[in-house]
């Protein structure tokens, strides 16, 4: 029996399979079984990839609360009925003791869709809100009351009780959300003793611009480039996820060609970042000439995204049913040149970094996350493998080329920001491999495949998962019965990755955050959504 | 291994090209980075400080201010500069719907920018609210929060339309 399988058998529930290259199940459960899921997938080793609501009233009668595990061979989708008796906020049995990364989204689930988690006995919850701050009261809830979306709210600003460090010589550093730097807005509150952290709390959902609420009355076509908007950098994962969703819905497969031509533009992107964060790892350990050339190759790279795909960081390249152009002969043979002359410069420049005793010394045994926390953290994607822990989809479920394409992942100790830097170039390498084979071995025919209609089938779900270059990207789409979206749900991994960052930064000192920070690279907008 | 990352730079050498012509100013083509710095200096008589701030971005646009600091458009050797605080900036680069949450922080960095000061909105959704429009939470284009002189559309722009509309609106 399969692992996904012996998981639906443990709790005795019947589930129903997606169309599409990935093992999906969604199985409605009842609340004993939503309770015994958690420690049933805990138990194979399994990870909780998403929480989120959803408002079925109109259509069934009731509010649903689902989750997604993610397991060695599938992903799990299991949804719990929350009663229309239920009320105002309806109830259901909190996560989070059993998966702490489910505190947040929790926390956003009540913001958003009015749904509250409800913790065991004796356990601790966080009640506070998380994505709402004041654009609206506390009793509105986007996603769940009848509202078109636009009326805007005025709500009194509320202070957010930040937990308080108390001692000898304690104080607190406040930071953001406009930061020091051309990045994403975010506040961080550090409690310190001179100048070693005691504490990181932070506060995100700054750029939270609801996007969620903006799916709701779409048609498939027009939502892909809503996805490709969650996160700018991870464009090209959250268009592939979303068509993954989208094409199982309309029942159609992407050709061959265009399949190959996603996990380029996927691996490309996934280029594109590393390079950018070496560079910038580079900067924030006080060595500049990493800086310069890191992003010299980064440009390079993309000034080649937009000569052949005709976007810098391939943004909308990925169409439902299939990709949005197909580059021509001579092109890929220059995108086949440029692989080797990349390695090459990669490698010229981890030998420097390597040899560098400033910079390992500022990347060694800063910010470690062992794998033991790692686990008990959820930590997710490119991060987790730095810690010796974690999967990679790409590897295990991988949808069509990935299974044929034999995606090793590279093996890295330590979860401190020189694991993460030493994952990071293994992984560009790896990618350069990956690249090699697709442009040699890219198959011939069509690359795009016309739905047969813009609208998918009344009241069906469906859902799309891929490795990013951060981690795992979830998204999962429900039509309402004219076939549009009603409810599309994009998960990023830094759900997983920011609560871990809390932890890393304990016991360093506060000018090293900038770098640590930086070694995980974690979206703001893609939480914030 | 300082011999290592010597070979290495003198290798590269300097990938720098020449500035984009920013219109309506400097009037036709392509303008000689010296002249755009001359030019610079006559109109603020020193270097120009950027702050960069993220209403609500995708981050698409961040991505593309960060590309404009490699070296192929040397913004230092034109003389423009980011810088970490509004207190020394002459110019805001502002990205995204405005975000609800982020719009008593664009407000307050923008009053903390010395008078006088320019606002350049970066990116379709700066200029128009973009794919997220106005909604409950967003609050659509930088002009609805903030006075804004110079609009750069795209998605993103690309790095030199970004630097054009830095120079068009020092122009200004």
């Amino acid at each position: 029996m399969t692992e996904i399988a012996a998981f639906l058998a443990d709790l005795d529930v019947r589930a129903v399979a997606q169309r599409g290259p990935l093992t999906i199940l969604r199985a409605q459960v009842t609340r004993a079984q939503w309770r015994a899921a958690a420690p049933a997938a805990r138990a194979r080793g399994g990870r909780l990839v998403a929480l989120w609501g959803t408002d079925r009233r109109a259509a069934l009668g009731h509010d649903v609360v689902a989750a997604a595990y993610g397991l060695a061979d599938g992903l799990a989708w299991l949804e719990l009925p929350l009663g229309a008796d239920a009320g105002e906020n309806p109830r259901y049995p909190s996560l989070a003791a059993v998966y702490p990364c489910a505190g947040r989204m929790q926390r956003a689930a009540f913001d958003l869709s009015g749904l509250a988690a409800e913790p065991g006995a004796g356990e601790p919850i966080d009640a506070r809100p998380w994505l709402r701050h004041a654009a609206w009261p506390a009793g509105f809830h986007p996603l769940r009351d009848a509202s078109d979306g636009a009326a805007r709210c005025a709500a009194p600003a509320e202070d957010y009780a930040f937990v308080a460090v108390a001692g000898d010589g304690v104080h607190e550093i406040a930071v953001g959300p406009v930061h020091a730097g051309i990045i994403e807005p975010g506040h961080f509150r550090f409690s310190v003793v001179g100048e070693k952290v005691l504490r990181l709390e932070e506060r995100l959902g700054y750029v939270h611009k609801g996007i969620e609420r903006r799916f709701a009355g779409m048609t498939l076509a027009d939502g892909a480039r809503l996805a490709a908007r969650v996160s700018g950098d991870s464009t090209v994962a959250y268009g592939w996820a979303y068509c993954m969703a989208a094409e199982a819905l309309a029942g159609v497969d992407p050709p061959p060609r265009a399949a190959a031509l996603r996990a380029f533009a996927l691996e490309r992107e996934r280029v594109a970042n590393h390079l950018g964060d070496l560079g910038a790892l580079g900067n924030d350990a006080g060595f500049a000439f990493g800086l310069a050339q890191f992003s010299r190759l980064r440009e390079d790279w993309l000034r080649r995204n937009a000569e052949c795909c005709g976007h810098r960081l391939l943004m909308d390249w990925i169409v439902p049913g299939g990709v949005s152009a197909d580059p021509g002969a001579a092109q890929l043979d220059r995108l086949l040149a440029d692989l080797a002359v990349l390695e090459r410069q990669v490698r010229e420049i981890e030998a420097i970094y390597d040899a560098h005793a400033g910079l390992q010394d500022r990347f060694v045994g800063a910010g470690a996350v062992p794998a033991e926390l790692a686990r008990r953290l959820d930590l997710t994607g490119m991060a987790a493998r730095a810690s010796g822990v974690g999967t990679d989809l790409r590897q295990t479920l991988g949808p069509p080329p990935y299974p044929d394409l034999g995606v090793r992942v590279a093996a890295v100790q330590g979860g401190d920001v020189a694991a993460r830097v030493a994952l990071r170039f293994a992984e560009v390498y790896e990618s350069l491999r990956l690249l090699q084979r697709l442009l040699q071995e890219l198959p011939a025919g069509p690359v795009r495949l016309h739905l047969a209609a813009d609208r998918g089938p009344p009241g069906a779900c469906a859902a799309g998962w891929i490795e990013g270059w951060r981690g795992e990207v979830l998204v999962a789409l429900e039509t309402g019965d004219d076939g549009r979206i009603r409810r599309a749900h994009c998960h990023d991994p830094s759900w997983q990755n920011w609560p871990a960052l809390e932890h890393a930064v304990i016991g360093n000192i506060v000018p090293d955050f900038p770098l640590i920070n930086k070694s995980f690279n974690l979206s703001y907008s893609g939480q914030d959504l | 291994m300082p011999w290592r990352t010597l070979r290495q730079i003198i290798r590269v050498g300097i990938a720098t090209e020449p500035a984009p012509p920013a219109a309506p100013w400097p009037a036709d083509a392509a303008a000689p980075a010296h002249e755009i710095a001359a030019q610079l200096r006559a109109v603020l008589g020193r270097a120009v400080a950027i702050r960069a701030v993220d209403a609500g971005s995708c981050n698409g646009c961040e991505l593309e201010m960060h590309a404009l600091t490699n070296p192929y458009y040397n913004i230092e050797g034109l003389g423009i500069r980011f810088v970490a605080s509004p207190r020394h900036a002459d110019l805001l680069l502002v990205t995204g719907p405005v975000a609800a949450n982020m719009a008593a922080a664009l407000r307050r960095t923008y009053e903390a920018v010395p008078a006088p000061k320019r606002v350049v909105a970066v990116g379709g959704c700066a200029c128009d609210g973009g794919v997220f429009g106005e909604s409950y939470t967003s609050l659509g284009r930088i002009a609805n929060v903030i006075p804004v002189d110079v609009e750069v559309p795209g998605c993103p722009p690309e790095p030199s339309a970004i630097l054009r509309g830095i120079l068009q609106a020092l122009s200004r």
